[in-house]
């Protein structure tokens, strides 16, 4: 466990997870669309809706791009939401520079979709308050990204995030 | 100023939400990269862009947005304008390109939206 585990607390109040499969673009979006429905049903803080779902349409998006396919799970606790994105492959080979704004693997038919501006993995971390990326090459990457629902735990997260 | 007022301006065609065009805007973002519409810090602004793919209207409900304004006479697919209709969002299209429907929608005082800078995600 990393030291930025969030401690178990509060109650988990809604879990549901979500297949996104390799390279279907056209739905791109589906699930984060489904993720902020459900969080708002649940009347859950309009600001955490908010972040939760472009980090959701993000890892949605690189999932779909890169990767052979993978699954999102979708965790409603009283004091926080979680989204785990994980996927069987490729992995990243170099973590520090997927994090660099504007550095893009992205095919040129992903561009020419508006997608591929390199800003995925940074817009994630920025909009989450713990952001935990794993990838092993080869294998595949895990994220971890959380928000809290209370406003004093959650950072400083740039101006307009509406409350 | 209210999207029917947009409509007109830019002599767009209502794709769907007609019954929504009394809905204020004072904001626009102008995009047609998905991660420069997911780095709006603001909500209920107007999309402008020349995406017509079901993620334009996918982002523009991710990120709250008032209404989509499709320029350059594109017209999306009919699941995508259905999408839109079931989801609340109203989609205009104006054959004016992105340049000419910015500058008129800023020139009757739309103002542009704040995003997350560049520099911003560094650290």
């Amino acid at each position: 466990m990393s030291p930025s585990t969030p401690a178990k607390r509060g109650r988990l109040l809604y879990r549901r997870t979500f297949y996104v499969p390799a390279g279907a673009i056209a739905d791109v979006g589906a699930v984060s669309t489904q993720v902020r429905r459900i969080l708002r049903g649940l009347g859950v803080e309009p600001e955490v809706v908010r972040r939760v779902s472009i980090i959701c349409f993000e890892g949605e998006t690189n999932i779909a791009i890169f990767t052979k396919g993978g699954r999102i799970t979708l965790m409603v606790w009283e004091d926080r939401v979680e989204l785990f994105f994980s996927d069987s492959g490729p992995g990243i080979e170099d973590l520090e520079l997927v994090r660099r704004p504007g550095y893009s693997t992205a095919p040129d038919w992903a561009r020419e979709l508006g997608f591929g501006a390199g800003m995925g993995i940074p817009n994630m971390e920025k909009n989450a308050d713990v952001f935990v990326l794993r990838s092993r090459p080869g294998k595949g990457t895990a994220i971890r990204a959380t928000v809290w629902r209370s406003r004093d735990e959650r950072k400083g997260s740039g101006a307009g995030t509406r409350a | 100023m209210r999207l029917c007022e947009v409509a007109e301006l830019t002599q767009a065609e209502v794709l769907t939400g007609k019954e929504l065009l009394d809905r204020e805007v004072d904001k626009g973002c102008g995009a047609d990269l998905l991660s420069d519409v997911l780095s709006v810090v603001e909500e209920n602004f107007l999309l402008i862009t020349g995406m017509v793919t079901p993620q334009a209207v996918r982002v523009a409900e991710v990120m709250n947005a008032a209404a989509v304004l499709i320029v350059r006479g594109k017209c999306p697919q009919d699941p995508v304008i259905a999408y839109a209709d079931e989801a609340g969002i109203p989609l205009l299209a104006t054959q004016k390109g992105m340049f000419e429907t910015c500058g008129l929608l800023y020139s009757r005082g739309l103002r542009p939206t704040r995003f997350r800078r560049v520099s911003e995600y560094a650290g």
